[in-house]
């Protein structure tokens, strides 16, 4: 089946994409034919609303925190390289992407921007800490009102007891790195994408 | 004074052309469609129209053959997706460290299992691709499907010009004079066998008047329709439920039988219609606001069922349209009341032409219009074997049986999702359900809530 690159998206923004993300053509071809149809609006890009119209997306317990992980600082739009730029981070690791060039800038799907990406949703002022209240924050959207105030807050405590290592009472990016170094993180946080 | 008369050949001749048109209609399929016999004239088209489609596939392929082959499974799906249940996933995750001795069982990590299925659900979900048309393997010849698919060959490109000659300029008149006779015919005439008084033949005739209408709009459509297994035709006093395409699907089930609509009152052509088909038969119509009322629905409904003289109530209990490839959630009004269920599976041919009306997009008449001039309509009718409420086993979990079987006879998806997700907002429960089942892997079950679900 031969893919033609529709007239909104051109052949360079496809290879460009594809340096950038690592995706296929057709894999580009078909996401970028997703992006449409999640696009009601018919402008080129997607608001939050257009996330929330996924039911799936919509009772997951961090649905809003994965859609927030697309859109930057500030802004209530994501274009479709944006929207690329974020699926990527969980694009499969392949062996031979690894050696290829020492110089490049990491790929969005290394285990270290994967984790990012999982800082991130818990790190909701985005200013590279995970603090008591933000982890508590999220522990209880995750939740919902199932569990009582003071066990969640002592589930906080211990986590990030067990996390801090310099004593801020907060988690760092390496800390959470070094907290999650025996996880599987490659196979958990990638999305095997067809052909 | 010549340009007058030839002004007047010129309109004598149209006025001819027109009668010939007018009679040869009539007699090549308004009179089969009476008398329920067939020409043989559609079959050859078929017959072409198969063969075309077949070729263009091929041509196709080969052309393609060098590229990436086609995925051979049926699926055309854009991941694969892990289907592991939330305890086996955050288990796995957990694994890397002990459990602590007391505070519950939480890790940073917990977060990826509900990253990934988000992801997942971006790129990919059950839902939202239902309520759109329906992808498709190959190219058919039509504009409107050529999303992926590029200049192969002068031959093919030719038979594509050919085939919109054919579909817009002489396809499409015909069947939309067909539509506009069909539907006189059953205006004026439910109306005129209203007149007479209530004897036997009374139904009888009403029933044909209905029938001819149907398979006039059927031939209207190019519409040909297999049915399996006419042994289970819906009976008397009983309820017929079937999956929902678009309002084509009346116009196929009542090819094969009379049934009793339900519907909403409307204004305009559509209330001439409901009010015309009324006086012939008897069938339910609703006011806007009677629709709330769930006790008078439930009522009305019951009182058809139970007279024994009236026909099998048609009804389509996803409640909205959906794109023909999966069954949504059934409502369960219609299971409560008790009555035999007559489960019919309809499933469309998408190679000859989409059959969904994607209602958010196109309007009726702009959806009409698309029908006529698509090559055809192919698709499969299944009655399947009667169905009663069984003993211990509510209205909810009835209607999900049926919808099983429904779903498993038309080879469709069985969903539990709602159709009205279509233009509503899921309801906070499921969220809810999500967050509770997440509570009890973190603190186990001795949460502080009780909530009875």
């Amino acid at each position: 089946m031969g893919s033609r690159a529709s007239t909104l998206l051109r052949e360079e923004e496809i290879e460009e994409i594809k340096k950038e993300t690592g995706f296929s053509h057709s894999q580009i071809t078909r996401l970028y034919s997703r992006f449409t149809s999640l696009d009601k609006g018919e402008n080129g890009t997607l608001s939050r609303e257009d996330f929330q119209r996924i039911p799936e997306l919509a009772i997951n317990p961090l649905g809003d925190r994965i859609i927030n992980a697309f859109f930057p600082e500030g802004e209530d739009q994501v274009n479709f390289r944006g929207f690329m730029r974020t699926l990527a981070h969980f694009r499969p690791i392949e062996d031979n992407e690894k050696s290829k060039n020492p110089t490049a800038s990491e790929p969005l799907n290394s285990r270290t921007n994967k984790l990012l990406f999982a800082f991130r949703l818990y790190d909701l002022d985005r200013d590279d800490k995970i603090s008591r209240d933000e982890l508590l924050q999220v522990l209880r959207m995750m939740v919902g009102v199932n569990i009582s105030d003071e066990q969640l807050g002592s589930i906080a405590d211990r986590t990030i007891q067990e996390a801090d290592t310099n004593g801020d009472n907060s988690i760092s990016f390496n800390e959470f790195i070094k907290v999650l170094e025996k996880v599987d993180v490659e196979q958990k946080m990638s999305i095997r994408f067809l052909h | 004074c010549t340009d007058l008369a030839e002004m007047e050949d010129f309109w004598a001749g149209a006025f001819w052309a027109l009668k010939i048109w007018l009679y040869l209609i009539i007699s090549l399929i308004m009179v089969p469609a009476m008398f329920g016999f067939s020409l043989g004239i559609s079959e050859t088209y078929m017959t072409i129209l198969v063969k075309t489609l077949e070729w263009a596939t091929l041509k196709i392929q080969r052309a393609h053959a060098d590229e990436q082959t086609l995925k051979a499974s049926s699926s055309n799906g854009l991941i694969q997706r892990e289907d592991g249940s939330m305890e086996k996933e955050l288990e796995e995750l957990r694994r890397s460290r002990p459990k602590p001795p007391v505070g519950g069982d939480f890790t940073l990590s917990d977060c990826f299992y509900f990253s990934r299925r988000g992801i997942e659900s971006i790129v990919e979900d059950e839902v939202t691709q239902r309520f759109t048309s329906e992808e498709l393997v190959s190219w058919n010849l039509l504009t409107r499907t050529n999303n992926y698919f590029q200049y192969i060959s002068l031959r093919l490109t030719l038979v594509y010009g050919l085939g919109i000659f054919v579909r817009y300029c002489i396809l499409a008149p015909l069947r939309i004079t067909l539509a506009c006779i069909g539907l006189s015919w059953l205006v004026i005439g439910t109306s005129a066998v209203g007149l007479l008084p209530n004897w036997r033949i009374k139904s009888w005739l009403s029933e044909w008047v209905h029938v001819i209408c149907y398979r006039i709009c059927a031939r209207g459509l190019s519409a040909a329709i297999r049915y399996h297994n006419r042994e289970n035709k819906p009976k008397k006093g009983g309820i017929c439920v079937a999956n929902h395409t678009s309002p084509i699907d009346i116009v196929i089930l009542c090819n094969d039988g009379g049934y009793a609509m339900v519907g909403q009152v409307h204004g305009g052509l559509m209330g001439v219609i409901q009010r015309a088909m009324v006086r012939s038969c008897p069938h339910i119509w609703f006011e806007r606001a009677e629709m709330r009322d769930r006790h008078l629905v439930t009522k009305r409904l019951t009182d058809h069922v139970n007279d024994k003289t009236k026909l099998p109530i048609l009804i389509f209990p996803e409640g909205t349209c959906v794109n023909n490839t999966s069954v949504m959630m059934f409502k369960k009004g219609s299971f409560e009341i008790g009555a035999t269920i007559y489960p019919v599976a309809i499933k469309y041919d998408p190679k000859f032409g989409d059959a969904f009306w994607n209602s958010s997009k196109y309007s009726m008449v702009n959806y009409l219009l698309r029908m006529m001039t698509s090559w055809a309509l192919v698709c499969n009718v299944w009655y399947l074997p009667a169905m009663h409420q069984q003993e211990g086993e509510d209205a909810v979990q009835f209607a999900n049986r049926v919808k099983s079987a429904i779903a498993h006879q038309g080879g469709l998806i069985d969903l539990q999702w709602d159709g009205g997700l279509k233009r509503a907002k899921v309801k906070e429960t499921f969220k809810e359900q999500e967050q509770k089942k997440y509570s009890s892997m973190v603190v186990g079950d001795d949460s502080s809530s009780n909530s009875d679900g």
